[in-house]
């Protein structure tokens, strides 16, 4: 087919115009692209560059190691022990448990663990590096690392974690770290970054809660490059945080351990404090428990094994048990008599070994009565109707009152958990709580410290430290914060008569140290550490009716949770005191034949200055003591090493 | 321009073939291909093996091709388009009624080393047949409506198969080659407009039939359109890709961060950069020199073959330069529209750059038709 050349000019020219109304077309579009790119690339790289970084750059934070908690001799009570570590890594181990199996081989596992630990992995990304066992010991995860070649994705890390060289000594005063809870959370409004972090160590008791903000120290970071999933590639810095700050208490090592031995099985407590200072030397809990349990996570049947003693481990008996003080109670009734001008501390006071006060009989301890008797007397044979007799005269509120000078019923700002006040009662507290008039019966029971009357032993050793030094000490526990001495709390003097203070004084001397006094059997004989002190007997229950005929006369016949506590206060040396000490035996039986004892080896050992000296000791007594203290004495351990494998359930 | 003029000027033959090769358009494409190489080296993470390797050699054979289908005289394509044509069409239906058994492999063909999808094919076919079809047809009768109809049946069969599979993106490019074809063969501007108005009509039919029984796109393809047209919505679905590939590309700047530092494309944020989203990465670590860089080397070779069309002194040879050009406009602007957040996701790759054998084959099979109709048109005896 032909076509006259006319025609085929005419098409070729419309082609040409065609196509150069198409390039135009796409030479216009490929400058919609340009202007796109500029405005991206140039107008709105800034924003796009930011948003790049962000995609690529992680920060992780690395927890800064935790302030270390001394002694007030610098000796380490709570420090910071590498802790290694297992960690697997999913896509390079390969099937769990069959990484986890093997790994059993060479360490202890439970197959309960490995159940978590599989599931812990199977909950993460596979590159996600997971921790599947903590706490190991150098030999097991030397044992790893020799079979590495056969165990690949799994590797010993190393970290830090809390230890406490002397296990129980400190468990409550100073406390414990763990693990942070759930509830840790929720009970703080806007939580540090750091506590997110898994295993993250956070006080949980004592000091190591109380004073969480200065020994936690605060996060660093370091900035990490990631990939779109999240995969490490590389670090681009690092900033070490700042370590948490060390804190020094007033506790010393070798009497708290002395303190805690001594006090042995019994459920007790004692408390040592310093006079002028009013630091606190040692607060010991009987039974107590290992504090470095609970760092890794305490297991349920040791838990359950701690909650169901009936000793109660876990209670900080020292400032939370709060007992009826008994008869150490009886200097303040006797001060606030004479302070009150109802009394003189000459004044003789005839005791049949009763008293009847409206239609109700009160005995004395004896039952046959100590005849006529004054303060001192009062206080060393520790006649209760001599104090019967001036509790109705003061009444209670002057008896409230000089409690409260003595520092009872004060809940002190210490740093330790559940810190207690104990109860000094009054008619205003006895008509809110119980509903009920006061009533003079009632007052009568204070006076020798029973009834509504409820101290702590730390409370009782605060007192005992004022009847001492007639000036108003404060505990005080934390010497310093990062090399910062604490202040001591001002001590003014309580105006106290001294002419009054003196006959209490006399008359606790005379407890341990007259042979009528009801501690002679746990006098000192050295003129220079002699104390005076004051035992107490608090009723817990009474013997029953039923019991009375069942033929039961005597405390130990009667369950051990149905016995009086034995309490013991005193002070050493007699004539310029120094030391003050309160013990208490939880259903201990009498005050003088357990808690005196307990009380007169403490205070000896503080102001030894470490094993009570055994010539301090009456002859007759001293071999039976020396057998004592060498057992102590072998109890107190050197620190214990850290790492000592892992404990087993 | 008669036959008596081919007589009197002569077509080269044998070896001097060479010589005649639009060697400015070997010396562009290759310009291209060396831009891929270097981004497929730097995605893999600097790995020449992963990517990059392989493109070299499925370049280097697919200019072999091209030089084979260069010195294949044009006359023998023409007469061969409408055996293409048929062939396409065909292989599409075989697609489209026993691919299914190929368990989603349907779209492709196994030829030697390389996997051609028929659909890629059909970009060059329909455009062969539209040139030779408008070459047939006399140039009087081009906008009747009957030979109109006769073109758009042509073109819309093998997209209507395409869109089944389904691939929109090469559907587009299907009718918008043929379409650029038709454009050029002089047909009456009204049906264009005809088309637009059609075109506006027709998404909204698209749409409208999204959630019925009677969805004219998948799911996918929806939610792409959704993500495209509103980034924000979905930050870590279907619009993190074009989120993604946003940041790469504005975070390059003036002059990109540099080779191998696009932390993007580095750390696997920017997803299909060594397909779809090659261009971010260039974008990336060239910044906008980089961009505007390649953008020239593609409108250069397009300026080549309109000069070669405009050289051709054959109604044939015009039209198949400059719908392949146009084909090549279109593959191009429709991947970088799309990766610059103009355009929504439809996955066409980037020519000559994207890693992929496939579509780099096609496309170098449809210059090898250019540089036919460069080196078979008749010179003055020198």
């Amino acid at each position: 087919m032909k076509r006259p050349t006319k025609d085929t000019e005419e098409s070729a020219r419309r082609i040409s115009r065609r196509a150069a109304l198409l390039g135009g077309v796409q030479l216009t579009f490929a400058g919609v692209l340009l202007l796109r790119m500029r405005s991206l690339q140039l107008g709105q790289a800034d924003e796009f560059r930011l948003l790049a970084e962000e995609n690529r750059i992680n920060i992780r934070l690395l927890p800064p190691s935790r302030g270390l908690i001394l002694d007030r001799n610098g000796a380490v009570i709570a420090g910071n022990v590498q802790n290694y570590r297992i960690v697997l890594v999913r896509e390079d181990a390969g099937e769990p448990r069959a990484a986890l199996e093997r790994l059993a081989q060479l360490i202890p596992l439970t197959p309960e663990e490995i159940e978590r630990a599989e599931r812990e992995i199977l909950r993460h990304r596979p590159f996600v590096p997971v921790t599947i066992v903590d706490q190991l010991n150098w030999e097991e995860v030397a044992r790893v690392a020799a079979n590495a070649p056969a165990l690949p994705g799994i590797t010993p890390e190393v970290g830090l974690t809390r230890f406490y060289p002397f296990g129980a000594e400190f468990a409550h005063s100073v406390g414990y770290v763990g693990p942070v809870s759930e509830r840790d959370l929720e009970a703080r409004e806007n939580p540090d970054p750091l506590l997110m972090i898994p295993r993250f160590q956070i006080g949980k008791i004592g000091v190591e809660r109380e004073l969480e903000e200065n020994l936690r120290g605060s996060a660093g970071h370091r900035r990490i490059e990631v990939n779109a999933v999240g995969r490490e590639m590389r670090e681009l810095d690092r900033q070490e945080g700042d370590p948490g700050v060390n804190v020094q208490l007033t506790l010393d090592r070798q009497l708290q351990a002395f303190c805690l031995a001594r006090l042995g099985e019994d459920s007790a407590s004692a408390v040592v404090m310093d006079i002028p200072t009013g630091n606190i030397l040692a607060l010991a809990s009987s039974p107590s428990f290992d504090a470095n349990l609970f760092v890794r996570g305490i297991s349920v049947a040791d838990y359950a094994g701690l909650r169901d003693n009936d000793h109660r481990p876990m209670s900080n008996k020292t400032v939370q048990g709060a007992y009826p003080p008994g008869s150490t109670f009886k200097m303040v009734t006797a001060l606030a008599a004479f302070e009150g001008g109802f009394a003189t501390p000459d004044e003789r006071i005839f005791c049949p070994g009763h008293i009847e006060i409206s239609d109700r009989r009160f005995h004395c301890w004896n039952r046959g009565g100590h005849g006529r008797v004054n303060l001192v007397s009062a206080l060393s044979e520790s006649c209760d109707v001599f104090f019967y007799e001036l509790a109705q005269r003061v009444g209670i509120e002057r008896i409230n009152a000089m409690a409260t000078r003595l520092g009872l019923g004060e809940r002190y700002d210490l740093p330790l958990s559940g810190v207690s006040s104990g109860l000094n009662p009054s008619r205003e507290w006895k008509r809110e709580r119980r509903g009920a008039e006061w009533v003079v019966g009632d007052t009568i029971n204070a006076s020798i410290g029973q009834g509504f009357v409820l101290t702590t032993p730390l409370q009782l050793a605060v007192m005992t430290a004022r009847l001492a030094s007639n000036r108003a000490i404060v505990p005080r526990l934390v010497h310093a914060i990062d090399d910062v001495e604490q202040p001591i709390a001002d001590q003014p003097s309580l105006g106290l008569s001294p002419e009054a203070l003196a006959q209490i004084r006399r008359g606790m001397w005379e407890v341990s140290n007259s042979n009528r006094g009801t501690a002679y059997s746990s006098r000192i004989v050295d003129a220079a550490l002699r104390m005076a002190g004051k035992t107490g007997t608090s009723q817990v229950f009474s013997i029953t009716t039923a019991e009375r005929e069942a033929g039961i006369r005597r405390q130990d016949q009667l369950p051990w949770n149905r016995r009086d506590h034995a309490l013991f206060v005193a002070f050493a040396p007699d004539t310029e005191p120094r030391y003050a000490v309160s013990i208490v035996v939880e259903h201990g039986g009498g005050g003088s034949s357990v808690a005196a004892p307990i009380a007169r080896d403490i205070i000896l050992a503080a102001q030894s200055g470490g094993l009570p000296p055994l010539e301090a000791y009456p002859a007759p007594q001293r071999n039976r003591i020396e057998s004592m203290i060498r057992t102590i004495s072998d109890q107190i351990g050197p620190p214990a090493e850290p790492n000592p494998g892992r404990s087993r359930a | 321009m008669s036959y008596l003029e081919y007589n009197v000027k002569h077509t080269p033959t044998g070896l001097s073939k060479v010589l005649y090769i639009n060697w400015v358009l070997v010396i562009l494409l290759t310009a291209v291909a060396c831009v891929g190489f270097l981004q497929l080296y730097s995605v893999a993470g600097g790995r020449f093996d992963r990517w990059a390797e392989p493109q070299m050699q499925r370049y280097a054979l697919a200019l072999g091709v091209m030089f084979f289908v260069g010195f294949v005289p044009l006359w023998f394509w023409r007469s061969m388009a409408g055996l293409g044509y048929a062939a396409s069409v065909i292989l599409l239906l075989g697609v489209e009624f026993f691919g299914s058994v190929g368990m989603g492999a349907q779209r492709w063909l196994e030829l030697g080393p390389i996997r051609i999808q028929p659909s890629e094919m059909t970009k060059i076919t329909v455009i062969m047949a539209m040139a030779a079809y408008y070459d047939w047809l006399d140039p009087r009768r081009v906008s009747h409506p009957f030979w109109v109809l006769v073109a758009v049946v042509m073109i819309a069969a093998p997209a209507f198969l395409v869109l089944k599979q389904p691939d929109l993106g090469t559907a587009l490019l299907i009718l918008g080659g043929g379409g650029m074809v038709m454009f050029f063969a002089g047909v009456s501007l009204w049906y264009f407009g005809g088309v637009m108005a059609a075109g506006a009509g027709l998404i909204t039919l698209v749409f409208s039939s999204r959630g019925t029984d009677w969805q004219l796109l998948r799911d996918y393809q929806f939610r792409r359109i959704d993500a495209f047209l509103d980034p924000t919505l979905d930050p870590l679905g279907s619009s993190y890709h074009i989120n993604q590939a946003m940041i790469a590309l504005g975070s390059g700047g003036w002059s990109g961060r540099g080779f191998m530092q696009g932390t993007q494309s580095r750390l696997n944020f920017l997803p299909e950069k060594h397909t779809d989203f090659i261009f971010n990465t260039l974008a990336e670590e060239f910044g906008f020199v980089g961009g505007v860089f390649l953008l020239t080397l593609y409108i250069a070779i397009l300026a080549t073959c309109v000069i070669a069309a405009m050289q051709a002194k054959n109604r044939f040879a015009a039209l198949l330069i400059l719908g392949i050009a146009g084909n090549f406009f279109l593959y191009f602007a429709v991947n970088m529209a799309m990766v610059m957040g103009l355009a929504p996701v439809v996955g066409v790759p980037l020519p000559l750059v994207s890693y992929g054998g496939s579509a780099m084959l096609m496309i170098l099979i449809g210059f090898g038709l250019v540089q036919s109709a460069c080196v078979h048109r008749p010179r003055e005896r020198a």
